[in-house]
């Protein structure tokens, strides 16, 4: 763990300077052999180049979604964590990456919407609607809120949105392939008018969740503790679940349900720089943007000139560091 | 001088209520201390003092005002809280833990001062954690982690202090050392303390006020002396008893009876009931 203010300051320098190597990596690097030179000429001489229109219609998108929803799905895992007191909370495992996915769906399919901004705001309304859910079903009961009843709920709501997803996809049958597209979850073949039009709601997110870290802080120890304290909890939780449902809800809406950033990096953040949330916000959102980069470029590689869906890639890594968590005991 | 009252304060959860139209008077810079039951409500009302539960129906009144209609950072600035067993995050150092009780004085353009720095330092120092501070909370013994507790209520620097059983989980050493860190607060620094307390000998040496809590509502109040008696032992906590003066410190002392284990006792219940 970096123990000193000014070691987390250089580490937050060199995660970003990561970030940008990633993203640039992630325009060069691929099937298509693209070099920094190109780059620049696709910018200042657009040729009409089988290169220079994969570097301005694939590359540059890709590069910038995977960056932004990296980040969005990290930091809202964090948020999630912070205020839940639960070590397994993450838009995927509780169910709002579902709900989001599950609204948009059912847009594409029984009412034939296809605008961007129709699945911005269906993403928006699942999201809320799942983390509203979640919350309550996870309060009901003599004990209020605990960790493992709001896992299970969590849970619970993920399954059922998923499967209210696919009984949409089976009823109908037209609008299967635009749907199964958008749901397996990937950052590629994405429109980066997606990214433009959700961006302003991801941003506010972004500039949101690093303002709110001292006051999840103080909500970490507990509900007694914080409005003992003189904290307005209830205004705190609304606030943190704005933003978890405009970074969740943003990242759905560009890139389909991505899982395991959300719950693995918030650890690692907080590995790295300790419990103090106005640094564990900044650092997932770095190392989430790292690893959706990295997964993405790693999707080219593995089955050249195919290419696996990043969310396997993210699986793969998740999956048994979840376990590992998993292990360590939801109470600790 | 009353430090807090309540008007006709109805308290509970679901339908059922655990307090009833309670009308109680904390007074100024005193030591109060609960005492009652298991399940009678005592960590309910403590808590409906500090605001942390919405009354079902009446008041709490702090200094004049009803405290529903107070802004709750005010509230913070002149009572603290240390509910029953808190839990601190995993990683949490004393250090952090006891500068969360600046939180009450910190807005957007006032981050930390002079005076925060002070407060935290003191009541480290106070509390004897000062040599603890990096360590992690959930590293220390029960013990020093409820000084690390108390050290964030004392930074909070309010003039009421309120404590769901401090003592449990310590030792008997630790018990009279947090007592005594209490009874000093209120003598030299004139602050009112109300504490739930489980153990009635230690409530008898260190409490000005004693009120018992039975049946949603005070079975009788004030001085230990006069109230702590055989009759009221046995209608609040359903234990039979005899009272003897404390040799150390001539309060009452509650000497129980029981079935189990040495005879003498029995045979000394016989010749009291004789
Ligand atoms: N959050 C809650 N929801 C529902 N009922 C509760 C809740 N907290 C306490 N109760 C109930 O209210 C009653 C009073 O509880 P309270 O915790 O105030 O008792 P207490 O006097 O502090 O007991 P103890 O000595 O065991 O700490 C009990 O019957 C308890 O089951
Ligand atoms: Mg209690």
């Amino acid at each position: 763990m970096i123990e000193k203010n000014k070691g987390k300051w250089i580490g937050l320098g060199i995660g970003s300077i990561l970030v940008m190597f990633f993203m640039w990596g992630s325009v060069i690097w691929g099937l298509t052999k693209i070099d920094t030179q190109m780059v620049i000429d696709s910018f200042l001489h657009f040729d009409g180049s089988n290169e220079h229109i994969i570097i301005q219609d694939t590359r540059i998108p890709r590069s910038l979604i995977a960056a932004a929803v990296g980040a969005s799905l990290a930091i809202a895992g964090a948020i999630m964590q912070g205020i839940t007191n639960n070590p397994l909370a993450s838009p995927s495992i509780f169910g709002v990456n579902a709900g989001a996915s599950f609204f948009v769906v059912l847009g594409i399919t029984a009412f034939g919407m296809t605008s961007l901004m129709s699945f911005t705001w269906l993403a928006f309304l699942g999201a809320a609607l799942a983390v509203i859910i979640v919350y309550s079903l996870g309060t009901l009961g003599k004990d209020g809120l605990t960790p493992i009843k709001m896992t299970l709920a969590g849970a619970a709501i993920a399954a059922l949105f998923s499967s209210l997803t696919q009984g949409m996809l089976t009823l109908n049958e037209q609008s299967l392939d635009q749907a199964l597209f958008w749901l397996a979850g990937s950052v590629q073949g994405r429109d980066l008018d997606i990214l433009v039009a959700v961006f302003p709601y991801i941003l506010i997110g972004l500039v949101a969740s690093l303002l709110i870290g001292k006051q999840i802080n103080v909500l970490a120890m507990g509900e007694d503790l914080a409005k003992g304290l003189g904290q307005k909890t209830w205004l705190i939780k609304v606030l943190a679940a704005l933003t978890i449902v405009l970074l969740a809800g943003g990242a759905v809406a560009v890139a389909g349900p991505i899982g395991f950033i959300g719950i693995i990096i918030p650890h690692v953040a907080r590995w790295m720089v300790g419990i103090d949330y106005r640094w564990v916000i900044p650092y997932s959102g770095m190392l989430g943007a790292v690893l959706l980069l990295i997964a993405d470029i790693g999707a080219r590689y593995i089955i050249m000139p195919a290419e696996v869906p990043v969310g396997v890639m993210t699986a793969f890594i998740g999956v048994p560091f979840f376990i590992y968590i998993a292990r360590r005991g939801i109470n600790e | 001088m009353d430090a807090i009252r309540t008007n006709a304060l109805t308290l509970g959860y679901g339908e059922e209520d655990i307090i009833e139209e309670l009308d109680l008077v904390i007074p100024k810079g005193k030591i109060t201390v609960f005492i009652g039951g298991n399940g009678s409500g005592k960590s309910t009302l403590l808590r409906s003092l500090a605001r942390l539960l919405k009354p079902k129906d009446g008041s709490v009144v702090l200094d004049g005002a009803d405290i529903a209609r107070t802004p709750t950072k005010k509230i913070a600035q002149k009572l603290s809280i240390l509910p029953q067993s808190p839990v601190a995050p995993e990683g949490l150092t004393v250090l952090e833990l006891v500068k969360q009780g600046r939180y009450p004085y910190q807005s957007w353009l006032n981050q930390w001062s002079e005076k925060d720095e002070k407060a935290v330092q003191r009541a480290m120092e106070v509390t004897g954690v000062k040599d603890l501070s990096e360590r992690k909370v959930d590293s220390l013994s029960g013990g020093q982690r409820q000084r690390a507790w108390i050290a964030m209520n004392l930074a909070q620097d309010t003039d009421i202090i309120l404590l769901d059983e401090p003592t449990t989980y310590l030792d008997l050493t630790h018990q009279i050392d947090i007592l005594d860190l209490l009874s000093d607060l209120n003598e030299e620094e004139n602050r009112t303390i109300v504490m739930v307390l489980h153990d009635i000998n230690l409530a008898c040496r260190y409490a000005d006020h004693i009120v018992a809590i039975s049946n949603k509502n005070i079975y009788q109040q004030g001085d230990p002396d006069t109230i702590v008696t055989p009759e009221l032992v046995a209608n609040v906590f359903g234990l039979r008893c005899q009272i003897m003066n404390d040799p150390h410190s001539g309060t009452p002392m509650c000497i129980p009876f029981s079935r189990g284990r040495r005879k003498k006792d029995a045979d000394h219940e016989r010749k009291m009931d004789a």
